[in-house]
């Protein structure tokens, strides 16, 4: 029998993170799966961030995970998105190469001291008193711990649909996991039933390229890492074609033919990565949907087309991409499919990602109800700090939603649960100004060092960044002048006498960093990405005071715990619905009850009292 | 620890038909099996005789009303007793329930206090609530009862449903900018949107003038130069008692207040010192506060027992020939002739009052009552006026949503709060997006 600290069930992208984190905080963990090269593989498109997800891939690095590293390895298409808007609201994405992905990926966890990769299938858990034990693999060996992270994907009872066929899988080629479903259910979770699907894989040598626009990569590709200082990699274009009218009709007359709307699959599929079935039906008057061809690697033909996920059978597949401009002669290597899968009610969960019910048990990822590879590694890097503060005793580690993407993201999760496949928008936080992508090292970094699960290198980069920073916001604040001499350089101001900080300049649209160079010249010799910081602060400096003051009240709110015994039923005034809900989420502070859906503020100010009053010692 | 259960008397003290006793909480029930020997059917009336539980001595009889938690006023247990309407019958019944165990009296507004924790009214509904409760005249009424409605919130969350839509449109530009559902024109109806919600807060924040009147009365000043019959007048129409609600002593030494119900309509008739150049200066204090009155006042009355004392009238003021049983030649200026000691015209001059009165404070209840509706408009005009300040939506679409949601944040105050998830549904149900 051998015995692990953490052992993390499923080589994805929330089982990566989880596995590498727990590993840095120094328990000795093992990371389980079926086989060491599907290790990294990336199941869907072949691309690393994006709007909000950016964000997360920023936030995974900043707490010294592997996303942001592995996909600067491997990007070969790097594109700032939403470039000409606000710098709260850009997201780095980048089209990944597979193979060049899973090598990095593999090659970080061969490398993470403390971590053995186990081949197998996890078969079934061992949880005693309410405490996990053990993980039975399928050939009987077991492994005993305290602490574990579930990431089983679409595996839990996946099973694939192509048109009138169905058969029971987790991923195209790979069996899915029954027993270990099972396994939760007899446990008491809740569990329910999700969908996803994926395009066609078509022959890129087949594809007419001459007549379709074609998209580059930014020509300066900006790394999501800090560590990472230049990418290496060519970077390729991608090609923009749309559907048609002939399409549009295909597709509607064989609805009938897809397993989606045949009636065949229970799963809710996400209302914002629509299959083509949904988006005719949905959005049927549109004349064409734009689809973006993207290839899958650097030496690899395999083009990806992003935006015609369907379940649609074979020949009706090939007939619809056919009628797609550029495609008129394409060859389909893998025909696309949906898939539907169990997850567990993330209700179930605590803001560590620890299962209520199984002390030890943690979830990450697509098991949660999310999709996408970023909110997976967002979840598997928390739910892995935290397993390894179970196994090692100490505090619980959680991210508010005043501190990351991650936080926001786990607070919707545990506090609302999921009705489709969850994924990151910008638009989720309300913090959104503060929480950016630029400063993902600022806000997160410091966590990490107070846990230690950052590294020796980037603890000293961080740190010089930290104080070229400080002392470049200090120094603009020091700078002053009168708006005459603004004048003499150029800078148009109201000719009020009034003597303005640099900072308080940089704050205005009409005022850029050079402007400010030819007022104070020694300022030119500032590095650009520190002076592109504190540009970013001063450009939201009136919006980010008033957002320190609602997280301050936010703060207020989460800084107060429901004790775990406080009885609602014993809290007067409650109405019953509210108090069964209370009863079944069990808020863990006062900020999550108040984001229950059906709250009351009249309800919330009866929670609040008795929280105090309970929390308070007895006399 | 449970809340206890509180009892108060709900009519006011002093001898009556029938007196009203509430109990809410959760020990009603046991107040009804102690007092009734048995709990009625909930929400009928049922004829009980009341028994004192120490000895079982009969107090009273009277009727009981049940009505179980929730289904009730404050969300509790609430028993209701209609007993004869005598002090000491009250008394005796009061002292009977609050031998029950776990009963004690109610502080003074509790009752709605717990309807309001238990989610049963809302902020506004109880403002309206108590405006209801001190409404004087029918427009006070109307205005108190549209409040306590939900005229305020109805308002409020019909305004949100308008910029929801806005928002979503500015999320969609930053979260799926490549899918071309978000076309410049359906920007620019956006905007327009935006725009139309502003206009429409600051109308309403426009019309809060005319709730206030409606609380505090339209004023009207009696004016003129002195000996021109103010007082008498004042005091004319103070003696037609149905029409007065309250004398009470002005602000200042000369001006005397008094408060009218005009045919449902809150009035304040105020008398102001004589108006005349003085070198008293004493006198000419007087004539400075009574010249600021006037300016301050919806309608002036200007008395003019002959056409000489016409002139300095403000403009907009009525002429009003007072003394007119002295035999004044008729003026052609005036618009009411009248006489305070034998009350000719005095009734056309008060039906003329009530018509201007009903024009200013007519239409719909105002939604704007109190001060806090007040901050809460202006809060979310604030936000939308610097959302509409960026000149360039999709490139300061991150600052416009910051706005945006200040906006609706401000509006939701009224009642509640709008959730990132009512946003997204909007979005996702107007949009094809994301790949």
């Amino acid at each position: 029998m051998t015995t692990y600290d953490v052992i993390v069930i499923g080589g994805g992208h929330a089982g990566c993170e989880a596995a590498a984190a727990a590993a840095r905080l120094g328990a000795r963990t093992a990371l389980v799966t079926h086989r060491f090269e599907t290790i990294g593989a990336m199941s869907c498109n072949p691309a690393i961030g994006g709007l909000g997800k950016g964000h997360l891939v920023r936030e995974v690095d900043a707490l010294d995970g592997l996303m942001g590293r592995v996909a600067d390895a491997a990007g070969i298409q790097f594109r700032l998105l939403n470039r000409r808007k606000g710098p709260a609201v850009r997201g780095p994405r980048t089209q990944a190469d597979r193979k060049l992905y899973a090598a990095a990926m593999q090659q970080a966890l061969r490398a993470q001291a403390g971590l053995d990769i186990v081949i197998g299938e996890a078969a079934s858990l061992g949880i005693q008193d309410g405490r996990l034990t053990s993980v039975t693999l399928a050939d009987g060996r077991v492994l005993t711990t305290g602490a574990a992270v579930l990431t089983t994907g679409t595996f839990l009872r996946g099973v694939i649909h192509l048109g009138e066929r169905q058969w029971s899988a987790g991923r195209i080629d790979d069996p899915a996991s029954v027993s270990l479903s099972e396994s939760l259910l007899s446990h008491g979770f809740a569990l329910g039933r999700l969908k996803t699907g994926t395009p066609a894989r078509l022959d890129g040598s087949t594809i007419d390229w001459a007549s379709i626009e074609r998209q580059e990569a930014d020509s300066d590709p900006e790394p999501f890492s800090t560590m990472t200082k230049r990418i290496t990699n060519p970077q390729i274009t991608c090609g923009i074609t749309r559907t048609t009218e002939k399409t549009h009709a295909i597709v509607r007359d064989n609805l009938a033919r897809s397993a989606m709307y045949g009636g065949r699959i229970e799963g809710v599929g996400p209302r914002y990565c629509p299959s083509i079935e949904d988006k005719i039906v949905r959005f049927g008057d549109r004349d064409g949907h734009q689809i973006f061809l993207e290839p899958e690697g650097l030496d690899d033909d395999t083009i990806y087309p992003n935006g015609l996920s369907t379940s649609l059978p074979e020949d009706v597949q090939e007939a619809f991409l056919r009628s797609i401009p550029g495609l008129e002669r394409v060859a389909i290597r893998r025909h696309g499919y949906a898939i539907d899968y169990d997850h567990v009610d993330p209700r179930e969960l605590l803001p560590s990602l620890e299962t209520r019910r199984v002390q030890g048990l943690f979830l990450a990822g697509q098991i949660n109800g999310t999709t996408g590879y970023e909110e997976a590694a967002g979840q598997g890097l928390l739910a892995g700090l935290n397993a390894a503060c179970r196994a090692g005793g100490g505090e619980a580690v959680t991210i508010g939603r005043h501190e990351g993407y991650i936080g926001v993201m786990v607070d919707d999760l545990t506090t609302r649960g999921v009705t489709e496949p969850y994924r990151m928008f910008t638009s989720r936080a309300e913090f959104r100004l503060t929480l950016r992508a630029d400063n993902a090292d600022q806000r997160l970094t410091p966590l990490g060092l107070e846990i230690g699960c950052i590294g020796t290198e980037r603890s000293i980069r961080f740190r010089d960044k930290q104080q070229a920073l400080a002392g470049l916001r200090e120094r603009l604040e020091a700078l002053t002048l009168t708006p005459n001499a603004a004048k003499a350089h150029g800078i148009a101001l109201n000719q009020d006498g009034i003597r303005r900080s640099a900072f308080t300049l940089l704050s205005r649209p009409d005022v850029a960093w050079a402007d400010l160079c030819r007022a104070w010249p020694e300022l030119g010799s500032v590095p650009a990405t520190v002076a592109e910081q504190v540009m970013i602060d001063a450009h939201y400096a009136v919006y980010l005071d008033r957002q320190a003051a609602e997280i301050e009240s936010h703060r207020r709110d989460e800084d107060l715990a429901i004790p775990a015994d406080l009885e609602f039923d014993s809290v007067p005034g409650l109405s019953n619905e509210i108090r069964a809900k209370l009863e079944r989420q069990r808020p863990v502070t006062l900020g999550q009850a108040s984001r229950m859906d059906g709250m009351t503020p009249a309800a919330l100010t009866l929670i609040a009292v008795w929280a105090r009053r309970a929390g308070r010692p007895a006399a | 620890m449970m809340a206890r259960t509180i009892v108060a008397v709900a009519t006011p003290p002093g001898v009556s038909g029938v007196a009203v006793i509430r109990i809410s909480g959760p020990d009603a029930a046991e107040v009804f099996r102690r007092l009734a020997g048995k709990v009625p059917r909930p929400r009928a009336a049922t004829l009980v005789t009341i028994i004192d539980p120490l000895d079982g001595t009969p107090l009273d009889q009277g009727l009981a009303l049940w009505f179980p938690a929730p289904a009730s006023f404050t969300g509790e247990d609430c028993a209701e007793l209609q007993v004869h309407g005598g002090r000491a019958v009250v008394a005796a019944v009061l002292a009977a329930i609050l031998t029950v165990d776990g009963l004690r009296p109610a502080e003074p507004g509790e009752f709605t206090r717990r309807a309001f924790e238990s989610g049963k009214l809302d902020l506004a509904a109880i403002e309206g609530l108590g405006d209801l409760l001190h409404a004087e005249t029918e427009a006070q009424r109307r205005q108190a009862f549209a409040l306590y409605q939900g005229r305020l919130t109805d308002e409020t969350d019909r305004l949100a449903q308008q910029l929801l839509p806005v928002l979503a449109l500015v999320e969609a530009t930053i979260d799926f900018p490549d899918e071309g559902d978000v076309t410049d024109a359906a920007l620019a109806e956006a905007r327009g949107q935006a725009l139309t919600v502003r206009d429409r807060i600051t109308g309403l924040l426009a019309d809060a003038g005319r709730a206030e009147r409606v609380r505090d009365g339209v004023v009207v000043a009696i004016a003129g130069l002195p000996n021109a019959g103010k007082s008498t007048l004042l005091n004319a129409i103070a003696r037609r008692d149905v029409a007065i609600v309250s004398p009470v002593a002005g602000t200042t030494r000369d001006a005397l207040e008094v408060q009218l119900d005009l045919g449902g309509l809150p009035v304040v008739l105020v008398d102001t010192a004589g108006i005349r150049e003085t070198m008293d200066p004493v006198e000419a204090e007087g004539v400075r506060r009574a010249r600021r009155r006037v300016s301050e006042a919806d309608l002036v009355l200007w008395l003019a027992p002959t056409i000489e004392s016409v002139t300095e009238r403000p403009e907009g003021a009525w002429v009003i020939q007072s003394q007119a049983d002295r035999g004044a030649t008729p003026m052609e200026e005036a618009r009411h002739r009248i006489s305070a000691s034998t009350g000719l015209g005095l009734s056309a001059l008060l039906e003329d009052v009530r018509a201007f009165a009903s024009t200013m404070l007519g239409g719909e209840p105002a939604v704007v009552v109190h001060e806090r509706h007040r901050l809460i408009m202006i809060a979310a005009k604030v936000a939308l006026d610097a959302a509409l300040r960026h000149p360039d939506w999709p490139a300061a679409a991150e600052l416009v949503a910051e706005d945006l949601r200040a906006a609706l944040a401000a509006l939701g105050r009224s009642r509640g709060r709008v959730g990132t998830e009512a946003m997204l549904d909007q979005l996702f149900s107007a949009f094809c997006i994301g790949k």
